[in-house]
């Protein structure tokens, strides 16, 4: 015999299943090897928050040949802009999904830039740097992100404008970004020099060298 | 929230732990000399920034990156090459020379 209680009791536990399976097999799916999922955005920094005023700020491309390319603030936030939805994967294991994120195509600001160049490194304001094949660059992979949420970039989270490649584990995303060194060589960047993996793909968990 | 601010580093006293790890002797005590600035300091004194993904010291004076250490599953990466010269207390020569 069934009570009003046990009738209940399925509804809700179906409903519950349900939903909670649902939504932790599409997170698993999204989540790499050996990462949580977080809703905090949390802030990692190597030194103090560089401050620039937007009058100073550039961004500078210098190929392998020395050519320079500039961009001031102004121009920058010239250029076609593109909304970008990704999941980022950090290696200290916090992952976060859906961020929303605006700024400009790398593909947009090297489409006049002349190069044989196979590998790139990120400067940044404040000396942080970071190494990278050019290829993991273009082809829609990687922005100068100046929004966040909506929102302007705050300077924690590497405003005025940072880069964002989010395919590869966070800390390839230079905050406080300034430029692009072209090169024909790689060159480790500043984690990169001290035990941390010259590439970091999260879906094969590169964390460290040798892995 | 668990997001730090901006200003949140840690004294040079954090990297005790990590250099006793290597080190017999206590470094937080020993005075670096800045390859930027030339200004010394106490390692205690530094501005450490971590320790995720990796320690790293300023220079209290001009902020300049002093030293860098990751420990990393099987290894310990040390960078001191923004200090010149690292002055270590020792106990007076017992040689008699």
């Amino acid at each position: 015999m069934e009570g009003p209680a046990d009738v209940l009791e399925v509804v809700v536990m179906s409903i519950v299943s349900r939903g909670f399976r649902g939504r932790r097999r599409d997170s698993n799916q999204r989540l790499p090897p050996g990462q949580y999922l977080t809703d905090d955005f949390p802030v990692l920094s190597a030194g103090p928050t560089p401050r620039i005023s937007l009058d100073d700020w550039e961004f500078t491309v210098v190929t392998e040949l020395g050519q320079s390319h500039r961009w001031s603030w102004k121009e920058l936030t010239g250029l076609s802009a593109e909304s970008v939805t990704a999941d980022i994967h950090c290696v200290t294991r916090w992952s976060k999904l859906d961020t929303a994120w605006r700024g400009v195509s790398i593909d947009t600001l090297l489409a006049d830039v002349e190069t044989a160049a196979d590998f790139a490194l990120i400067h940044s304001y404040g000396g942080y740097s970071t190494n990278l094949p050019l290829e993991d660059l273009l082809d829609g992979k990687a922005w100068v992100a100046y929004e966040y949420n909506g929102q302007e970039l705050a300077p924690e989270h590497g405003g005025p404008a940072r880069l964002l490649v989010p395919h590869l584990y966070f800390w390839k995303s230079a905050k406080w970004v300034r430029g692009i060194e072209l090169m024909p060589q790689d060159f480790p960047g500043f984690w990169e020099q001290l035990g941390y993996h010259d590439y970091g793909d999260p879906w094969r968990e590169q964390r460290y060298q040798g892995d | 929230m668990s997001e730090r601010t901006e200003f949140a580093f840690y004294d040079g006293n954090s990297l005790a732990g990590p250099l006793s790890e290597v080190f017999a002797v206590e470094l937080t005590t020993a005075v670096g000399r800045c390859r930027s600035c030339g200004k010394s300091s106490e390692v205690a004194t530094f501005r450490v920034y971590g320790p995720e993904p990796g320690f790293v010291g300023h220079c209290p004076h001009c902020e300049d990156v002093l030293l860098r250490l990751v420990r990393t599953p099987d290894a310990l990466w040390l960078d001191f090459s923004g200090v010149s010269a690292l002055r270590i207390s020792m106990p007076a020569d017992s040689t008699g020379s």
